[in-house]
């Protein structure tokens, strides 16, 4: 670690401090923890884009992933639910397993004119067979108590296991999309993974009897004991007796702290294994692919290969810190995902932290979500400064406020675009002499 | 009667709508790949930028009103396009001096023009909301239809209504006097003649002395009217909400990638493939069966392969289909 990143990592202390100076411990502790997850987000982001040069526009979709999975492994299972749709739901996906091996296997075996006639044709029939097992199935289900279930549940299983859980099923996904767009044109990725981002979370909106929809999961289990039985702690109270804070505000500061701590923990394993590989031969391997593809090609490199696989654990990085996420939130949401920020987003931290540099995807998480927090006051502040000479009341004060959250977006299109052009490595480039 | 009456059910739900969802679609991808073609890379600002100029549009159309003036049964929105196209051609030149025109010296790769386009859909996103807020306007005025369900009822006497509303065949008269445009502007005009070549050969383009700059100008400009054009039609024909806008780049993309990216007549035609597809999947057929089978074969669900939530799915596989089949679209695009 060289001066001008630790003088870097100490500034954003600083930051942090200084929210906690002024806007109080709990707000900076709020801050930390999302801008470790963003970090975490960051990090996988720039495994595919600093070490491969692959552009991830799906960012959102594999966090979105990550998220149900901590609902589909953590939450109690819906009492009789999978009695009531069970069959026909395995039915359903025997079904979409055999369509799948069925096209797999015309796609090996037909070759000439007919191949894409007969694939999409078995396609077709398999999607439909999958219905009539689905359709029942998913009535029957959303039909059990559906004010407060209407949903297969989950597991029950602890909530840390979905983090991983949230890993693979990112996996997953990267790996179909990765097959179908990688090896082609680089803007493909990008426009293949904008799509399937779209897809998942259109499927995580409507199929109720899986997520419940835009009705939301509500009440996920935590991994630390809520504020409310941290205040009726002795340990606690005896805490804030100590400090001389009242007992809302401790339970508040261990909750958050013992968040911090767990995602802190998730974050440093993975970057040490991301340290790790990027130093290996495999890192440098990856990085020749990047720099030059088709040297490293005549080198006998399968180029296409290498991509799926950091297509795959840069996605499985995305999905944990979605999981973790959802987590914190200790709800699931499919509404409250939007690309603007949680797919572009990433990409400003990524680029703002130095491509290609795990410190600076670190620190570009850290300080974009900062920015992003601390943006919305300055706005509204903005606007209020700039609109005290109006009268209150008139059309363009009114107008001028309301626009004021839409700052942010402003704030980080700018950053991206000067970022980009003037400071392109970043603000702490990737090591590329000999150490 | 009831084979009649079923077609009619079709024209009604699918291909009218679909038809002017298409030329909508198309206007929007063909400036996309203009903008490939000469620039060669995938523009992720475009909603935005059809976003932006729809909402001077708008905001020249309120003017308008405002002011009485009014093209009787046609949109006042079709006097204020000129404005909205001139306001956002500036918007785009300046963006491209400041912005891309940079990249474009240090012939940076293509990933680096695309990752600045998010930077620009960032801030257009932003002025955007800035100026009209993020709510649904609507700007629709004149006669609202062509032809009413209760006229096409008493004219032919069937129980299924067709209505054509003026924007649907606006849309479809404005973009064939567009498309036909650009591409007599293509191919016969010498500029548009430089620009192909650009397209083509960018090195021998320069040895013939093709001005680069001018040829990239005229691209922005004419991108930037195609996707005013687009985004105007589109909320004359639904509404205008920015966010739509920006969810509408998913099945422009794929309208391009679908003809072959690069290739404008490919664009068109990738449009209505998009928006066709996408119409009939998402269109429950269950009245359309009623009326064509016999009484005991009558559906009882809806008769729906997919529901409409799940459009963008439509646009994305047929996306990936024309991946895995035939990767350069259906005109031969560029693969690179």
């Amino acid at each position: 670690m060289t001066g001008r990143v630790a003088a870097l990592y100490a500034g954003m202390a600083l930051l942090l401090v200084g929210a906690g100076l002024v806007q109080g411990w709990v707000v900076a502790l709020t801050i930390l923890q999302l801008c470790l997850v963003s970090a975490l987000m960051a990090l996988g982001a720039n495994m595919q884009w600093g070490y491969a040069g692959l552009f991830n526009a799906g960012i959102m979709g594999f966090a979105a992933l990550g998220g149900v999975a901590v609902v589909l492994v953590s939450m109690r299972p819906v009492p009789g639910a999978l009695g009531a749709g069970g069959w026909n739901l395995g039915l359903a996906a025997l079904a979409l397993v055999l369509t799948l091996a069925a096209a797999l296997f015309i796609r090996e075996r037909v070759t000439g004119y007919w191949r894409a006639p007969v694939t999409l044709v078995v396609i077709a029939v398999g999607y439909f067979a999958m219905r009539v097992f689905l359709d029942p199935a998913s009535a029957a289900i959303e039909a059990i108590n559906p004010a407060a279930a209407g949903y297969l549940g989950g597991l029950g299983l602890p909530v840390l296991v979905s983090w991983a859980v949230g890993g693979l099923f990112a996996a997953g996904a990267a790996y179909i999309v990765g097959k179908v767009a990688l090896g082609l044109r680089s803007d493909y990725l990008a426009i293949a993974t904008l799509g399937i981002a779209e897809i998942i979370l259109a499927v995580l909106k409507n199929e109720n009897w899986l997520t419940r929809g835009v009705k939301n999961v509500t009440g996920l289990p935590r991994p630390i004991p809520d504020e409310r039985s941290l205040q009726a702690a002795p340990w606690v109270q005896d805490l804030a007796a100590r400090f001389g804070a009242d007992v809302q505000t401790a339970a508040a500061i261990v909750a958050r702290l013992g968040y911090s701590l767990l995602f802190a923990a998730v974050l440093v394993l993975v970057f040490w294994l991301a340290e790790r590989a990027l130093r290996s031969p495999w890192g440098r391997m990856m990085r020749a692919i990047r720099d030059n593809r088709d040297a490293a090609e005549a080198m006998g490199k399968n180029v296409t290969r290498r991509h799926l696989q950091i297509f795959v654990l840069g996605s499985a990085v995305i999905g944990i810190a979605g999981a973790m996420m959802v987590t914190l939130d200790g709800q699931f949401t499919p509404a409250s995902y939007n690309p603007l920020r949680y797919t572009f987003l990433i990409w400003v931290m990524v680029i703002v932290g130095g491509s290609g540099n795990n410190w600076g995807a670190v620190l570009g998480g850290f300080l974009i979500w900062y920015v992003w927090v601390m943006a919305e006051p300055f706005g509204g502040w903005l606007m209020k400064s700039a609109t005290a000479g109006m009268t209150p009341g008139s059309f363009w004060q009114q107008h001028l406020m309301a626009a004021a959250p839409h700052i942010r977006l402003l704030v980080m299109g700018l950053i991206l675009l000067l970022v980009l052009r003037f400071a392109p490595q970043g603000l702490i480039p990737e090591r590329t002499a000999r150490r | 009667m009831d084979v009649l009456n079923a077609l009619v059910l079709f024209a009604n739900f699918v291909l009218i709508p679909a038809t002017a969802y298409g030329a909508q679609l198309a206007l929007g991808a063909l400036g996309v790949t203009l903008i490939y073609a000469v620039l060669r890379f995938s523009n992720f600002a475009h909603g935005d930028t059809m976003a932006i100029g729809t909402m001077f549009v708008v905001l020249a159309t309120w003017g308008l009103q405002s002011l009485g003036v009014s093209l009787g049964p046609l949109p006042t929105a079709l006097l204020a396009l000129p404005v909205g196209i001139l306001g956002t051609v500036v918007l785009v030149l300046l963006t491209d001096a400041w912005v891309y025109r940079f990249y474009r010296s240090k012939r940076s790769e293509p990933v680096i023009f695309v990752i600045a386009s998010v930077g620009i859909m960032f801030v257009y996103n932003a002025l955007t909301r800035f100026v009209i807020g993020t709510d649904d306007q609507r700007f629709e005025d004149g006669a609202r239809f062509v032809l009413r369900v209760g006229d096409f009822r008493a004219w032919s006497g069937l129980s299924e209504g067709l209505a054509i509303r003026t924007s649907q065949l606006l849309t479809l008269v404005v973009m064939v006097l567009t498309v036909a445009f650009v591409f007599w502007f293509l191919q016969k005009t010498r500029t548009g003649k430089a620009m192909r070549a650009y397209s083509d050969n960018e090195d021998l383009a320069l040895l013939s002395g093709i001005s680069p700059e001018r040829v990239v100008r005229i691209t922005w400009i004419l991108a930037a009217a195609l996707a005013v054009i687009a985004g105007t039609l589109y909320g004359l024909d639904k509404s205008f909400r920015p966010f739509t806008y920006f969810q509408l780049l998913l099945p422009i993309f794929a309208a391009a990638i679908v003809g072959g990216i690069g290739q404008p007549l490919g664009a068109v035609a990738g449009g209505f493939v998009v928006a066709y597809s996408e119409v009939m999947v998402t269109y429950a057929y269950k009245g359309i069966l009623t009326y064509l089978l016999p009484e005991s074969w009558r559906p009882e669900g809806l008769v729906q392969m997919l529901g409409t939530d799940y459009k963008f799915a439509v646009s994305f596989i047929i996306l990936v289909v024309v991946l895995l089949i035939r990767p350069t679209g259906i005109f031969r695009g560029r693969v690179i």
